[in-house]
């Protein structure tokens, strides 16, 4: 179980939650990155950056 | 076969490709974050080919140049990045395969900008030349919006803003068309529909299915082909002079793409990545 940095809520992982992947705190919304799984830990994702995207 | 999968967020499209390229045979996948990356002359990584999923342009471009440079093949190619990823570059690439797109104007001075706007006529459509998700984008429908505008982008932006990429605004109706190629072929496309003029499913436009037809096809092969070929997305408009090529995307977001298309396009993307190995 993750905390979420922002809200300090509890975010369960799913089955197939990978290290990278992008989620949204269920409570608060916050968009955050999947840092570790086991312990599973979470941070805000990165900022956007004006060369991202397609 | 090992492949190396450049990335750096993992989003619905990176887990969907990681999913796909796991439930490969003989597929050995080597996850490399470009946050965690550094590169040199000299080192050659042991990988028998990159497939680009970054999400930061410049990453992309140069991680593909220093894997090229190791001799890696890299989709997409590092020529293709460099094209599709500046929209300058893209419309002389266009317009040298002559496939048709909007009308362009370059000025790189707010003076020339602005004779280049009154030139074309309104209104017209501000770019910056590396940028995506509909960001930034300026419609100008008089001399005051352009002259405001023009300086607020080189006063307020860096250098690049003030290369001022100008296209020909086109009516196009509440919709544009999305289309992907993999090598040879267009698999499948999507309307973008949106009341807004700008109809980036990023910024709220709904996708439902578009037909590729022959014309359509045709015309995305040759936008692709253009760039340098490989894994793509292009967007088109319907205007009164027929289909145009608005621009051409090299690391492809499918994320809305899949259910109206009924196409697997990640499994599409991932048979050409495997083949080209093959």
């Amino acid at each position: 179980m993750a905390e979420c940095p922002v809200c300090a809520s509890e975010i369960e992982f799913e089955a197939d939650t990978i290290k990278g992947e992008l989620l949204s705190c269920p409570d608060c919304g916050a968009e955050l990155e999947v840092v570790s799984i086991d312990p599973d830990e979470v941070e805000p994702a990165p900022e956007l950056d004006e060369d991202w995207g397609q | 076969m090992k492949i190396g999968f450049l990335h750096s967020l993992i989003r619905f499209e990176e887990k969907q490709l990681l999913e796909e390229f796991r439930s490969r045979k003989g597929v050995d996948l080597v996850l490399i974050d470009d946050r965690k990356l550094s590169f040199d002359l000299e080192t050659v990584p042991g990988i028998d080919v990159a497939f680009e999923r970054c999400v930061s342009h410049s990453r992309s471009l140069y991680s593909l140049q220093f894997l090229e440079l190791a001799g890696v093949p890299c989709i997409n190619r590092a020529s293709v990045a460099r094209v599709c990823g500046d929209k300058i570059e893209s419309s002389i690439a266009l317009a040298k395969h002559e496939v048709p797109q909007p009308q362009l104007r370059v000025a790189y001075t707010e003076e020339m900008a602005l004779e280049a706007i009154e030139d074309l006529g309104y209104p017209v459509v501000l770019k910056p030349v590396v940028g995506s998700w509909g960001r930034l984008l300026s419609k100008i429908n008089d001399r005051c919006a352009a002259e405001t505008v023009l300086e607020h982008k080189k006063l307020l932006g860096s250098y690049q803003h003030s290369i001022f990429y100008i296209q020909e605004y086109i009516e196009k109706r509440g919709r544009d068309i999305r289309t992907f190629v993999v090598g040879d072929e267009c698999i499948a496309g999507i309307y973008r529909e949106s009341a807004h003029w700008i109809t980036n499913t990023a910024r709220g436009a709904v996708a439902s299915n578009c037909p590729i037809t022959d014309e359509i096809a045709k015309l995305s092969l040759s936008a692709a082909a253009a760039v340098g070929g490989g894994i793509l997305a292009v967007d088109l408009i319907e205007s009164e002079r027929g289909l145009l090529v608005n621009e051409v995307n090299y690391t492809m977001e499918f994320r809305n793409s899949i259910k109206p298309t009924g196409v697997n396009i990640p499994a599409r993307m991932v048979d050409y990545v495997v083949a080209s190995q093959s």
